[in-house]
């Protein structure tokens, strides 16, 4: 700053370590508790200074909780999430800035209308649809008494029910997840400031509009992208209430979810090492991500304000 | 709609399961229990956030590496910073617990007590928060022009008066977005952290809108009251979108 002021400047660096100490805090106990016995995290205080379990911890947690296939759905999870998005809002957003069309506005402002809205409060109907994705063609199925004349064809009767069913699936898990009404804008927004000189002199040199959007487009907005990349892949890995709901097979849930089994309940034997290193392992990809890619992860962050 | 309870016949009832809701004495407090999670939440993370990124700025060097550090709570799952706070906060084995016991002398046990539950679903909804406040304060504060503030300083103005007149006034459009964030943040992707830590209780006193969609509709099955609630729910947020996008419209207008 512009004038010298020792004290206030000491007293800057110790709160911020004070910040970052109280901050880092349950990271570093968590650590220390995934390192220890069963016998000393039960201690009551705990000791802080790490032991030497902590393979034999991680080894319990990754078997236990059966985390390699959890961690693997939840990769899987994570990317289509992560690529679903780019890939709808992009075309979207494509489809909004750059063609004229009867129904743009209508489409602009649904679009804009499920702006915030998240999967917490439509779960009913999104799981009645995952649950049967034909269900809303039931009742037409119905009113036109198709059975009547399935049956008659075939001679004898046999019931028709439209069912196709999204639970416990990839499809289920990433699917509803993937309209994302911020991206969209986003998207929008960026190709607005796009030249329009731009478009014209693809246009002059005969691109169509497919092309115009892979080849011009698309490399402008790389680190766009980058930024949604990041972001998207942790809010596709943290993801908890969808896939507890959809998933019901232990070998298809994600590993967040998994980790729950893995907290003792009063009556157990309080494993609690096994159960954090079993969090130490599902946090590190997410947040490995974010360290690696921090510049594009705060660029993606600030400018949708913007 | 209303079911019988072997899902055969549905009876439609207009609007009754919205005047059953706003007469139900346990949803009103589910409401009450939302606000005072939802402000005290975001009044910590906030805080806190600005507190640290003030200091951050304020730093001449190693503001990449404090933001490194500081950065990172963001990609724990709301469910896992949960249970990184049930086990700090555990009434026999955390630490942070027992400091709590002796030092303050308060009979901590959020296993029994509501109150104290509370303050665990807060800080660990908070600690997640605090990182991405400090990232747009951190930015807004950078985006200050250095002149506004030498000048003052010129002028004799101390550090904290620079603080209060300057830098705070100029960073409200950043403080009111956070602000709306850490308010939807609170009121719906706190579902993880309440479903691990205390799942409602104890006696509901955790039990917040969200969850109680969930708990009313995919627990106790009756799906017409949680979809009511739902619709509740999504008139909040559309009303806060609509607000906040007209306040961006007149920041433009205004810049403009």
């Amino acid at each position: 700053m512009v004038e010298k002021t020792p004290i206030l400047d000491a007293l800057t660096y110790i709160f911020l370590m004070l910040g970052i100490v109280v901050v880092g805090f349950p990271i570093i106990y968590t650590f220390v508790a995934a390192t220890l016995s069963i016998e000393e995290v039960s201690k009551v205080p705990m000791p802080l200074i790490p032991g030497d379990q902590f393979w034999v911890n991680i080894q319990e947690a990754w078997t236990r909780g059966d985390l390699g296939t959890q961690l693997f759905n939840s990769f899987i999870m994570a990317t289509g999430i992560t690529f679903g998005k780019i890939v709808v809002s992009m075309i979207g957003a494509f489809s909004i800035v750059y063609f004229d069309y009867r129904f743009r506005t209508v489409a602009f402002v649904a679009v804009f209308c499920t702006l915030m809205l998240p999967v917490e409060v439509r779960i009913l109907p999104t799981y009645e649809m995952a649950a049967n994705l034909f269900g809303p063609l039931q009742p037409v199925w119905d009113i036109l008494h198709l059975n009547g004349m399935v049956s008659w064809i075939a001679g004898h009767d046999i019931e028709v029910a439209l069912e196709w069913s999204l639970l416990d699936s990839y499809t289920g898990l990433i699917l509803p997840l993937v309209a994302s009404a911020t991206c969209t804008f986003l998207f929008r927004q960026f190709f607005l400031t796009v030249p329009e000189e731009l478009c014209e002199a693809a246009k002059m040199d005969g691109a169509s509009a497919m092309m115009f959007l892979r080849k011009i487009l698309l490399p402008l907005s790389k680190t766009n992208i980058a930024a949604l990349v990041v972001i998207e892949f942790v809010y596709g890995w943290n993801q908890y209430l969808w896939p507890l709901l959809i998933t019901t097979n232990p070998k298809m849930t994600t590993a967040v979810i998994g980790l729950q089994h893995l907290i003792p309940s009063p009556e157990d034997v309080p494993e609690w090492n096994i159960a954090l290193a079993g969090a130490l392992i599902v946090m590190l990809p997410p947040i490995l991500v974010v360290l690696f890619m921090q510049r594009w992860f705060v660029k993606g962050l600030v400018d949708p304000e913007k | 709609m209303r079911s019988d309870p072997f899902g055969q016949r549905n009876t439609f009832i207009w609007l009754d399961n919205f005047i059953n809701l706003f007469t139900d004495p346990l949803y009103l407090k589910s409401i009450v229990i939302t606000l005072v999670f939802s402000m005290s939440t975001a009044f910590v993370a906030i805080s806190f956030g600005l507190f640290i990124a003030t200091m951050a700025n304020r730093t001449l060097k190693a503001k990449p590496l404090i933001r490194t550090m500081l950065i990172w709570p963001y990609a724990v799952a709301p469910a896992i910073s949960g249970m990184l706070w049930l086990f700090l906060l555990h009434p026999s084995y955390g630490v942070v617990a027992i400091a709590i016991k002796n030092w303050l002398g308060v009979d901590w046990n959020p296993v029994l007590k509501g109150r104290d539950a509370m303050v665990m679903v807060i800080l660990a909804s908070a600690w997640r928060e605090v990182s991405y406040n400090f990232i747009f304060f951190l930015a807004g504060m950078q985006a200050i022009p250095k002149s506004l503030i030498e000048a003052a300083a010129m002028d004799g103005a101390s550090p904290f008066k620079r603080f209060w007149k300057i830098t705070f006034p100029l960073l409200s459009p950043t403080l009111f977005f956070v602000t709306v964030m850490n308010i939807i943040y609170t009121f719906f992707d706190t579902f993880g952290v309440i479903h691990t830590v205390t799942q409602g209780g104890p006696g509901g006193a955790t039990n917040i809108l969200v969850y109680k969609v969930y708990q009313d509709g995919f627990i106790g099955l009756n799906l017409g009251s949680s979809a009511a609630q739902s619709i509740v729910l999504m008139t909040l947020i559309i009303t806060i979108t609509v607000v906040q996008f007209k306040y961006v419209e007149r920041k433009v207008q205004y810049a403009g």
